[in-house]
């Protein structure tokens, strides 16, 4: 039997049967879709988190000070709750370690800041003016921290575009406005440029004072919350970074490094993190988009093993003109698989425009890649084999005097 | 050229053995139209199996142009099927859905016959058995019984079979009509020298044959030439 034969044999019979046919392949087409959709969703995620943790600042190490634990002692305070990092931690490591653009300690807190009777709760940094090369910040109108407001521990602000939302309202300019942090009066002189990313760690939603007025008027102690140095390049920030932990624990009198009161992380770090988790969520989407497949499949299934009983007579007909057992296979397994074959190209075009929707009228983004679809039309065509196989052999194997009889 | 030696099918239903043929053995040659004839229960229909070499036998020979069939697998069937046998059931078995044209060329299907030559030969094959070209094109299920009937005759022909086994072809159609048909097979055997077994229990439909062997209890009883009715 020639291969033009089978298709036309495939054809015919899927056609006689159109609202079957199209029933089953929606199966198909609901569970690709699915996949590609939900991967999609997942990827998508995947790379606006990545791009939020670069724009925080390229080839940054940030240090916090870690878990404080005595020899002996088992009761840990918790990562990052130990008051260990000094402002003196941060003029060492920018003295004494090259291949470093700038270091910007901070110390940071969320407090309750008014402003004409409106209110908001927000992350307030004590910082330096080193702060806007290290985090990549630009000013979108006034100017940042200088070295003159650290000195005299000015009471100036700048705010972030979703702070200035919250108090003033949108396209207000609040250079020159004052604002209160914790009762104390703060005159503002910058706001910055909006660098979009939402959620934890959004740069938008930050005050930022001197370091020195941080320390004196709201944390009320001599510590930093965390040290961010710049590296002068990417390669040079994992050697940067081993540099800073030698330093830190010579300057802490630490010898073992397993009980040190630090910790560093550098973007490759957050990076790392933060993509096994998306990975994480992609794959437990499509694994449940995957579910939805198998059932597909087990129509397809069923649709054949119906069909192989109501053709019992034709395939006994087929038989006794002569058609062999990997003819009457073939023209079954071909059936099955066109199906699923059809079901992914739809179910493909479909979740591909679902993607396009959500990302155009921007109610998620979505990006499908080349592998989902590869993957999709892979699993489908895959499904056919197996779910198309049985049905395809059982008619083979019918006895044709019985197919014949069969009523 | 069709040779049986001594062929016995068994079928094994507990501990005893359940002979529905016995012992047959004849010849038939070239050219022939022969019924053969029985009661239902008789075994006729497994004769026509083993004939048309849908099955095999479970004892003796059966030799199709010279050729040992009762040892075949089921693919090799298959091969001697497609090659040397036409079938006409009772029931037509056409695919339904299909028209006539398409259901006298699936056999050359199977064949591997070109394209191009399958129209030709099936034309060829419609013409012989008495249809009109403006039927070529129906689809099997609007025709008549009489018509569906040759549909099949020129689907059994099509592959120029060396024998034609016909299962009781007018069991399902009235005699007017069933008449109609048995001359077809007639006019083949005479004008073609197409070789025809036509399996049938009525005297009528068997009298238009030249021979007529008798089957009762799965042995031959009867074996006889007779003038062929026209």
């Amino acid at each position: 039997m020639k291969i033009g034969d089978i298709f036309e044999e495939t054809y015919s019979a899927l056609s006689s049967n159109k609202i079957r046919s199209s029933l089953t392949i929606l199966g198909i087409v609901i569970g690709i879709a699915s996949v590609i959709i939900l991967i999609s969703i997942g990827q998508g995620a995947s790379g606006s988190i990545q791009s939020n943790i670069e724009s925080i600042g390229s080839n940054l190490i940030i240090v916090s000070p870690g878990v404080q634990r005595g020899a002996g002692t088992m009761v840990s305070s918790g990562r990052g709750s130990a008051k260990s990092l000094k402002l003196t931690d941060a003029e060492a490591i920018a003295s004494e370690i090259s291949g470093i653009k700038a270091v910007a300690a901070e110390v940071s807190g969320r407090y309750q800041i008014t402003a004409k009777g409106q209110n908001t709760n927000t992350t307030v940094d004590g910082t330096v003016p080193d702060y806007a090369t290290v985090r990549n910040l630009e000013i979108e109108s006034g100017s940042f921290l200088s070295q003159q407001n650290i000195e005299n521990a000015s009471k100036v602000a700048v705010i972030g575009p979703s702070v200035r939302d919250d108090l003033f309202g949108e396209d207000v300019d609040p250079v020159g406005q004052t604002i209160k942090i914790n009762k104390i009066q703060f005159k503002i002189i910058g706001l910055t440029k909006e660098k979009g990313g939402a959620g934890f760690g959004s740069q938008d939603d930050m005050i930022f004072i001197p370091i020195s007025t941080a320390q004196r008027f709201l944390s009320g102690n001599e510590y930093v919350t965390s040290i961010n140095v710049a590296a002068v390049d990417a390669e040079s920030t994992s050697i940067v970074q081993q540099e800073i932990t030698d330093l830190l624990l010579e300057k802490h009198n630490i010898a073992d490094s397993t009980l040190a009161d630090f910790s560093t992380m550098n973007q490759a770090d957050l990076l790392s993190s933060a993509t096994s988790i998306t990975d994480t969520l992609t794959m437990l989407l499509g694994a449940v988009a995957g579910i939805s497949l198998v059932v597909g499949g087990i129509g397809i299934m069923n649709m054949m093993l119906t069909s192989v009983t109501e053709r019992t007579k034709e395939i006994g007909l087929r038989k006794a003109i002569g058609a062999k057992r990997k003819d009457i296979n073939l023209q079954f397994f071909t059936e099955a698989v066109s199906l699923t074959f059809l079901g992914g190209a739809i179910g493909i075009l479909m979740g591909w425009s679902v993607a396009f929707i959500l990302t155009y009228f921007n109610i998620l983004t979505a990006s499908v890649s080349l592998s989902s679809v590869l993957l999709a039309f892979g699993v489908s065509t895959a499904i056919g084999i197996i779910f198309g196989y049985y049905p395809a052999r059982r008619a083979s194997q019918l006895n044709p005097i019985d197919a014949l009889r069969y009523e | 050229m069709i040779e049986s030696k001594n062929i016995s099918k068994i079928y094994k239903t507990g501990e005893t053995d359940f002979f529905a043929l016995k012992n047959i053995s004849f010849k038939i040659e070239d050219g022939e139209f022969v019924a053969i004839m029985g009661p239902s229960g008789s075994g006729k229909s497994t004769l026509m199996h083993i004939l048309g070499a849908l099955d095999t036998p479970s004892e003796g020979k059966y030799f199709l142009d010279g050729q040992d069939v009762s040892t075949l697998s089921d693919d090799e069937l298959a091969d001697i099927r497609k090659s040397k046998i036409g079938f006409v059931f009772q029931v037509f078995n056409l695919l339904p859905r299909a028209t006539v044209l398409r259901n006298v060329m699936l056999p050359l299907v199977y064949a591997g016959v070109e394209k191009e030559t399958r129209k030709k030969v099936a034309e060829k094959a419609m013409f012989a058995v008495g249809l009109e070209e403006d039927h070529f094109y129906h689809l099997s299920n609007q025709l008549s019984g009489g018509q569906t009937q040759r549909v099949a005759i020129a689907r059994a022909l099509v592959n120029e079979p060396s024998l034609i086994l016909a299962d009781e072809p007018t069991g399902n159609l009235d005699t007017k009509t069933g008449e109609i048909v048995i001359q077809t097979f007639q006019k083949l055997n005479l004008e073609q020298g197409k070789t025809i077994i036509l399996i049938t229990h009525e005297q009528e439909v068997a009298q238009y044959a030249k021979r007529i062997i008798h089957i009762r209890d799965g042995q031959i009883i009867d074996d006889k030439k007779t003038e062929m009715k026209k």
